[in-house]
């Protein structure tokens, strides 16, 4: 389709601001001001929207289409969400009022729903005290890497490496490295868990903190993760808890009472927020006692008598982001907590869990199943039979697309050859759940019978398969007329 | 709200895995580790969740005349702006992996791109960071991998809550951060030339800077060019309407704050960082970008691109740990810029500097001193003569204004100095009543 840009320019005047009467005054100095006009589109609103329009229903989304992208958590979020979020109330609240004189009277309803989030996420994660600042789930992770290093320095203790399992979401190791370390990879095992005799033998005073993200990327829960949190405490170490899979456990586990330290809770996925393409999200980073003092500045907290207040932590690591987060997302998150209560929270777990394990258990007559045992909220499948036909799990993704289904994940966890990493999340019924699996069965068929026919999927979509190799090499990221192509 | 399958339905799915109730399904959780019911209240309905909020929403200041800003303003946003995001084709997916069946999101987002390169005269976009803060503390990341170096310069005309996030990100890779002073609000092209050196990694500004004085910055990019590190910048998008681009005045990585176009205030979010550079740091760009190509059949489509930069492939080696953006917020603004045009956007821009000369000249006639030496465009310092600007700001509060940001919290020299700004939902019966109370409380 044509770009905004590729379209005629209209000579039309749009007025969505009033002059207000006044004198119109220009810089005097020159030096200062932009040399050339903006070249940006002059349309009518009608084209603007209408293209607009025509782009989106060119997308694949939750509300439309099944999107079992694992990892991701595309679950459906109640539409109430997104009425509490427009509350002008809410969205038209100037953000440092609240650091300002009487902040916290004059935006108390703000702080509110910020104090009562943390309370619930408090409860849920069995943690002691949380910053609701991180912007994302490895804005999150960066936050709480800066927090072990911060606790280890205050000891005056120096560490070095990071322990990560090679199952681990990429993020892990990249915002560990941001934080100043090295990061130690551990390989996982023949059950799917972190191998106990490699952790135990790369642990050492060196190591400032294990990451784990629980349920891992495979979807599987490690039994012994309580053996792993009390061997890293007898060497000093930290225990963070990757909480993008929390979605899996509500209810029935608490990080905090495993052993783990620190939290980072993805609100967009655990919880609720249209994921918007591709964020905004939040990840805000629940801690234990001993490490609320290092917490970003400034916290949302209750006094005893429940008014709410900001405090400054006294070692704190500093901001992390402007105010408190991206709070329309967390207080669409809390919203949906209110909505499903302790017990409703409990059930999504359940739910998720049960429909993960009923794909499971269908396909696996189809698909190699590289870990032999029950899984999570979400299931990893690989397509090295099919591969060994010329169906790669590439080709079975965009077969799918064709279904009207959003592929899994796939290639990840890089552990896994071919790997599809199906997350159906609690949203689903039994019925789309079959649909999907009749597709991936008759995939796996046709790549018996016919495999060659995988090349030329997918067929129904705007475009066809798209050269990714020539978008990387002759690079066009910025429209120009001379290579509009 | 999820969909509990019936009881039938859990017991055929059973049946097909083999096992007798959904407990099983958690095993591998040991009994010792399992958590006891969770202490919250049971579900509400939506209409009790709905006026739950409500009555939340109530109790923030509402009707407010405001003349806050800080680097986040109160903009009108077309009521299309609004209408487009939320279509749930953009806003119920995730990231564009899949090219074929996400081709609206990628290709939103390349026009995005292309926005923000004709605004900002900058020749390469990312998709969008988190916001204004962390886009430039990523910038001073990129700067020092460019480099190879550790120094940086930065302006104390920067906002003072980008610094402090510029220092959090910094405060575990050693390098040595070196402020340079405003004087009478604007930067001074004198002390920031002396600061810069053979070790230095980037100069950071930001232009408008904090106090609202503008400047240009021409000198300073090349001195830092001629010393071998990169000029680093941050930027009020609407301004470039009117003012110098980055591109033109010479900075390597232009970044800024989003908001302002098409996003509601929000609490402080979510917003957007921008994040451009020039062709030849591309590589170094963090975040996710989007490139046009072919298909098959030779017809045009859009992918994400470059992404062996990226966490999900290099790990520990990547550009940056981001995976996340605010890609909704980067869709409003790019909605924002198309419906309000390049001239749309000069012309709110300069009504903008309008309005806020008439403010200027409202306030000086009423005897107050406005403090910037450079021009302004939007946001001025006013002195408060002696007075606590928290204490006039409380005064002014009780009159229904939000007057301003007091400078003591941020610099305790500053104690008797008030931001101002305005946009273009600033009335001129509110300057003028702003002005005459404003008076009235500094002559008591």
């Amino acid at each position: 389709m044509k770009t905004i840009f590729e379209k005629g320019r209209a000579a039309v005047s749009k007025r969505y601001f009033p002059d207000g009467g006044f004198e119109e005054k220009a810089f005097a100095e020159k030096n200062l001001l932009r040399s050339k006009p903006l070249a940006l589109p002059e349309l009518s609103e009608l084209d603007v929207v209408r293209h607009y329009t025509r782009l989106s229903a060119m997308n694949f989304s939750v509300d439309k289409n099944f999107y079992p992208l694992g990892s991701c958590t595309m679950k459906y979020n109640p539409k109430i969400l997104e009425k509490v979020a427009l509350l002008e109330g809410f969205s038209n609240v100037h953000p440092v009022i609240s650091i300002l004189p009487n902040g916290a009277e004059v935006s108390r309803g703000c702080l509110e729903v910020l104090a009562g989030l943390k309370d619930a996420l408090l409860e849920i994660t069995g943690m002691d005290d949380a910053t609701l600042q991180p912007l994302a789930g490895a804005h999150g992770e960066l936050t709480g890497m800066m927090i072990v290093s911060a606790y280890h320095k205050s000891k005056g203790d120096r560490r070095k490496f990071v322990i990560v399992p090679d199952s681990s979401h990429g993020t892990n190791p990249a915002s560990s490295v941001m934080a100043g370390y090295e990061v130690l990879t551990v390989a996982t095992d023949e059950k799917g868990e972190m191998d106990f005799e490699e952790f135990k033998a790369k642990m050492s005073r060196e190591v400032a903190v294990v990451m784990m993200t629980v349920p891992n990327t495979l979807g599987i829960f490690n039994r012994r993760i309580k053996e792993v949190c009390d061997l890293a405490r007898s060497f000093g170490a930290l225990m963070y808890y990757d909480g993008a899979n929390l979605n899996a456990v509500m209810g029935k586990v608490r990080p905090g009472d495993i052993g783990f330290d620190i939290v980072h809770i993805n609100i967009h996925k655990t919880f609720a927020s249209p994921h918007g393409g591709g964020g905004p999200g939040a990840g805000p980073v629940c801690v234990k006692e001993h490490l609320a003092k290092f917490l970003p500045s400034p916290v949302v907290s209750k006094t005893a008598s429940g008014k709410t207040f900001l405090e400054y932590p006294e070692k704190s690591i500093g901001r992390v982001a402007p105010f408190f987060g991206n709070f329309s997302v967390l207080l669409k998150g809390f919203a949906y907590i209110l909505l499903m209560g302790g017990d409703g929270l409990e059930k999504v777990s359940e739910t998720a869990v049960l429909n993960a394990n009923y794909i499971l258990s269908r396909l696996r007559k189809f698909y190699r199943l590289p870990y032999e045992r029950r899984c999570m909220h979400e299931c990893v499948l690989s397509a090295v039979k099919q591969k060994e036909k010329g169906v790669s799990a590439l080709d079975i993704a965009k077969f799918l697309i064709d279904r009207g289904f959003h592929p899994p994940t796939i290639y990840f966890p890089l552990i896994v050859d071919e790997a599809m990493m199906i997350e159906p999340t609690e949203t689903e019924n039994k019925q789309t759940l079959d649909e999907f699996i009749d597709a991936l069965i008759d995939a796996a068929r046709l790549a018996e019978s016919n495999p060659n026919i995988f090349h030329s999927f997918p067929t129904k979509t705007p475009v066809r398969r798209l050269d990714e190799v020539c978008a990387a090499r002759n690079l066009k990221i910025v429209f120009e007329e001379r290579n509009a192509g | 709200m999820f969909y509990p399958p019936a009881k039938n339905e859990i017991k055929q799915m059973l049946e097909t895995m083999g096992i007798s109730s959904t407990e099983e399904l958690f095993s591998d959780i040991k009994q010792e580790i399992r958590s006891k019911p969770l202490r919250l209240e049971k579900g509400k309905s939506e209409l009790e969740v709905y006026e739950f909020f409500a009555a939340l929403a109530s109790w923030n200041i509402a009707g407010a005349k405001n003349f806050a800003g800080g680097g986040f303003y109160d903009h009108y946003i077309p009521a299309a702006v609004d209408e487009l995001a939320s279509r749930s084709e953009f806003y119920t997916p995730y990231t564009p992996y899949q090219a074929e069946c996400s081709q609206g999101t990628l290709q939103a987002i390349f026009e995005y791109q292309t926005a923000i390169c004709r605004l900002t005269e900058m020749d390469a976009s990312n998709a969008s960071v988190y916001d204004g803060g962390t886009a430039l503390a990523e910038a001073a990341l990129m700067a020092v991998r460019i480099t190879g170096r550790k120094k940086l310069v930065v302006s104390l005309g920067v906002n003072p809550i980008y610094i402090e996030i510029l220092k959090t990100y910094l405060s575990n890779i050693n390098c040595e951060v070196i402020e340079v002073p405003t004087i009478k609000f604007s930067d001074s092209a004198e002390n920031l030339l002396k600061s810069i050196d053979g070790q230095t990694a980037c100069v950071i500004l930001q232009n408008p800077n904090f106090f609202g004085s503008v400047s240009d910055f021409s000198e300073v990019c090349e001195k830092a060019h001629s010393a071998g590190a990169l000029a680093v910048g941050s930027f009020y998008p609407v301004s470039l309407g009117i003012l110098k681009t980055p591109g033109d005045t010479g900075f390597d990585i232009a970044t800024g704050e989003g908001q302002s176009l098409g996003n509601p205030l929000n609490f402080g979010g979510p917003y957007f960082g921008f994040m451009t550079t020039k062709r030849k740091y591309i590589r170094n760009l963090p975040g996710r970008i989007v490139g046009m190509t072919k298909d098959v059949s030779g017809r045009r489509g859009f992918v994400l691109t470059l992404q062996a930069r990226e966490q999900h492939i290099r790990r520990s080696r990547a550009t940056s740990n981001i995976c996340t953006n605010e890609n909704l917020c980067a869709l409003r603004a790019v909605f924002y810029l198309a419906l309000i045009g390049g001239r749309g956007l000069e012309n709110l821009a300069r009504n903008i500097y309008s309005r806020t000369r008439f403010f200027r000249d409202v306030l000086s006639s009423s005897g107050i001193k406005i403090e910037n030496e450079n021009p302004v465009f939007n946001e001025f310092v006013v002195d408060t003569v002696g007075k606590s600007s928290v204490v006039v700001y409380k005064k002014l509060l009780e009159k229904k204004f939000v007057g301003g940001i007091p400078l003591g919290g941020f610099y305790p020299q500053l104690e008797s100095k008030l931001l101002v700004s305005v946009t273009e939902k600033t009335r001129k019966e509110d300057m003028e009543e702003y002005a005459k109370n404003l008076s009235e409380i500094l002559k008591r």
